[in-house]
């Protein structure tokens, strides 16, 4: 009798194990649709690119209005978010395992990535790429200018190395100020050791921020090294990653048309085609990605903003500009010579 | 022998030393030369440490970074329209603590005037009108309720029925504060507010409260199975204490929160904030087991055979004679890893989650606050600071009042 009773309880203890996770929506959409709200895995402390606001008392953020306007294409609402601040080293984990819908976090696309660890880049966010920091007054404007300069950079980082190709290359001399820490390197171009300060264009505007006279100090548009930053989705949910990438597609697109998050209300009496396939009035074009509305890429640029807004918004504060002086940046439209291309929406 | 007996029988106590601040300045400070010359010279080092601090924290410091964002550091994203609930939560803890303080006493009491004086002193800082006014509540509350049960210690049959209540209030007190705080599903007015949500110096305090209060229990049962005459639980202990011992608490957490859903069978997903405070107590557990395994070796082996003699059974001589001998020892100990659990608290940004001080990271990432690095650090570490000596001067009180060192 003993025995049956405590076989019974064990039966009856491991049973809800074998329900669990069924009846539930296999498709990442579904999934989504039917939490509720979007699971999008952010970088809590990236100047510009994602923080906390005390205003909003939320996250804020380049990346962070990325995963707000994929709520906005699914649910019509930039607040369906749940953030998930991810460390780097958890970052793939965590989008491999299911732990977060998509990942928003400042990650640079390369092939191992793509390939190796079975990921879908969507179209790159932000062309980052290691830059130059310079003064105003020092009248360096490209890179052929820093002849002789010397450049505050971190040592035994890739950062160092390109630097030395970057100056054989042009065939120009450099002479290398070397730290070992951020801050020494920032405080020594900041007292005026160096002509110029190499990094992370991001990163250089975070640390611009900090100088004793920001305003006084500009970043040349030029990049010497590649970091294409993307959201990034699992394999296998080609319907999700299209949703991903035709949500990046549409605050392109509409930069481009010229909507805005101001006169995108006004613009459906437009009679441009380009413009009425992007607002939904014809096309059928959310219903055939498997959202709940045409009205998708309206609610994005309404709620959240084309890329100009999205740009102007959260990295033009810290002194990145898309055009320097008339030259482009690799995040300048490809209208005015730079990279940032919406694929047609036809 | 004998008059030895009697020589020590006449030995006085030792003659209490009262005397001036300037007696003791001239003879710890200043008794010699060389020690003057010591104390000038510490003196002027202290000096030139802490002069360029204090300068800069008076003068060139900008502190508007932390009123502006206290909201944040203190609950995090928690919406801002719901922190009645959080208030809710303070308020009936204060409620229990002075109650309890007033009728058991004790230690308990110097624990809650130390916090309704800190609740009264923040009251007085600027803070909006309604704040100060609750915090200044929450001071009245805690002494009230002291006083409360101070008085209801005088009726006898009053004393046990309140006694009774609260220990019932104490025992439902986690699941009101998770329902308080997480919200009651499908009820209107206490609408879920997801552990996401959940972060700043409450979640913290969350992770070391529940760290504490479960890792403990756990630690000594532990401790008890590897001291056990049953193989399978001898052989599991050690197997427990040892691997748990033998890995970082930071690849616990990763484990814990990135690794654990790739095990779990579709699409079950166990809550982040429980996987941190499952993570700490199955770490902190393992640590407790072996400081207590000492208290264990150091009660001889005398103690069991009387217990024995006395007809109490094994499970009774435990309970009864070994524990409260063993625990009572490695107070310090444990104490210190409780304290130390308290400021691990801050890896939980392995497991997605942000407490005091991953928030303050997320708001320095802020363009508007980027230059206030050292006010935001200074500002956290100073919290901490505060806390963890509250603890500890609290397990110095345990230790005077169970005598230990003295017996």
């Amino acid at each position: 009798m003993r025995k049956v009773f405590t076989v019974g309880l064990v039966v009856a203890l491991l049973l809800p194990l074998l329900t669990i996770g069924q009846g539930q929506p296999t498709d990442t959409l579904g999934r989504v649709k039917a939490r509720g709200s979007l699971i999008c895995g952010v970088n809590n402390a990236v100047p510009g690119f994602g923080f906390l606001d005390e205003r909003t008392g939320t996250f804020s953020g380049f990346d962070v209005d990325y995963c707000k306007a994929l709520a906005t294409a699914i649910f019509n609402d930039p607040a369906k978010v749940t953030y998930r601040p991810l460390t780097a080293a958890a970052r793939f984990t965590a989008l491999s395992a299911g732990e977060v819908d998509v990942l928003i976090r400042n990650t640079t696309w390369t092939f191992s990535r793509d390939v190796e660890l079975k990921l879908n880049f969507g179209p790159v966010t932000f062309y980052d790429g290691q830059g130059f920091m310079v003064r105003k007054a020092s009248r360096i404007n490209t890179l052929r200018d820093l002849n002789g300069a010397t450049i505050c950079v971190l040592q035994g980082t890739t950062t160092e190395q390109n630097l030395a190709d970057m100056a054989r290359r042009l065939g120009i001399t450099i002479r290398p100020l070397v730290f070992t820490d951020v801050t020494a390197r920032d405080k020594a171009y900041d007292e005026g050791r160096c002509d110029a300060m190499t990094a992370d264009a991001s990163g250089l505007a975070g640390a611009r921020v900090r100088l004793s006279r920001p305003d006084d100090h500009k970043i040349l548009p030029e990049l010497i090294s590649k970091e294409p930053l993307a959201p990034v989705v699992r394999h296998g949910d080609d319907t999700w990653y299209d949703i991903v990438k035709w949500t990046v597609y549409c605050t392109i697109e509409a930069e481009e048309l010229g909507v805005s998050s101001r006169n995108v209300a006004q613009l459906r009496t437009s009679t441009d085609p380009n413009i009425r396939r992007l607002l939904g009035l014809e096309g059928d074009f959310g219903r055939k990605l498997g959202l709940d509305s045409n009205d998708w890429c309206a609610n994005i640029i309404a709620k959240v903003g084309n890329y100009g807004e999205i740009y102007d918004r959260n990295v033009k504060p810290l002194g990145l500009e898309r055009i320097v002086d008339g030259k482009p940046s690799p995040n300048a439209s490809w209208n005015d010579g730079g990279l940032i291309y919406a694929i047609p929406f036809r | 022998m004998i008059e030895q007996k009697r020589v020590a029988a006449e030995v006085l106590p030792p003659p209490t030393l009262r005397y001036g601040p300037l007696r003791w300045l001239r003879e710890n400070l200043f008794s010699t030369w060389y020690n003057t010359l010591l104390t000038l010279l510490c003196l002027w080092g202290l000096y030139a440490a802490l002069s360029a601090l204090l300068e800069w924290a008076f003068t060139r410091a900008d502190w508007s970074v932390i009123p502006a964002n206290l909201k944040l550091l203190l609950v995090g994203t928690y919406p801002a329209e719901m922190l009645w609930r959080v208030w809710a939560v303070l308020y009936f803890v204060v409620f229990l603590l002075g109650g309890s303080a007033g009728l058991w006493g004790s230690l308990l009491r110097d624990a809650v005037v130390a916090l309704s004086a800190a609740f009264f002193l923040l009251a007085l800082l600027p803070f909006g009108m309604s704040e100060r006014l609750l915090l200044a509540g929450l001071a009245l509350l805690g002494g009230g309720m002291m006083g409360a049960g101070w008085l209801l210690r005088r009726a006898a049959r009053l004393q046990t029925w309140s006694k009774r209540i609260l220990l019932g209030l104490w025992v439902l007190s986690p699941i009101l504060v998770v329902v308080l705080v997480g919200g009651l599903p499908g009820s209107g007015w206490l609408p879920t507010v997801s552990t996401e949500k959940w972060g700043g110096l409450m979640l913290t305090f969350m992770l070391a409260i529940v760290g504490i209060t479960t890792s403990f229990p756990l630690g000594v049962l532990l401790a008890l199975g590897r001291r056990s005459e049953l193989p399978v639980v001898r052989w599991f202990s050690i197997l427990y204490i040892e691997i748990i011992r033998g890995v970082p608490l930071v690849t616990v957490i990763f484990m814990a929160s990135v690794m654990l859903p790739l095990f779990l069978p579709g699409d079950t997903r166990v809550d982040q904030a429980v996987r941190a405070m499952t993570a700490f107590t199955l770490f902190t557990a393992a640590y407790i087991a072996e400081n207590v395994r000492g208290g264990l070796q150091n009660i001889p082996r005398g103690q069991y055979e009387a217990a024995h003699a006395l007809g109490l059974s094994h499970f009774w001589t435990t309970v009864f004679i070994v524990l409260p001998q063993a625990l009572r020892a490695v107070i310090p100990a444990n104490v210190g890893q409780f304290i130390s659990l308290f400021k691990d608290t801050s890896l939980v940004f392995v497991a997605a989650l942000l407490d005091l001080f991953n928030i303050g990271r997320s708001i320095l990432a802020n363009p508007t606050w980027l230059a206030h690095d050292s006010e935001m650090l200074l500002f956290i570490a100073s919290v901490y600071f505060v806390f963890a000596y509250f603890m500890s001067r609290l397990s110095q009180r345990l230790e005077r009042l169970l005598g230990v060192g003295e017996r």
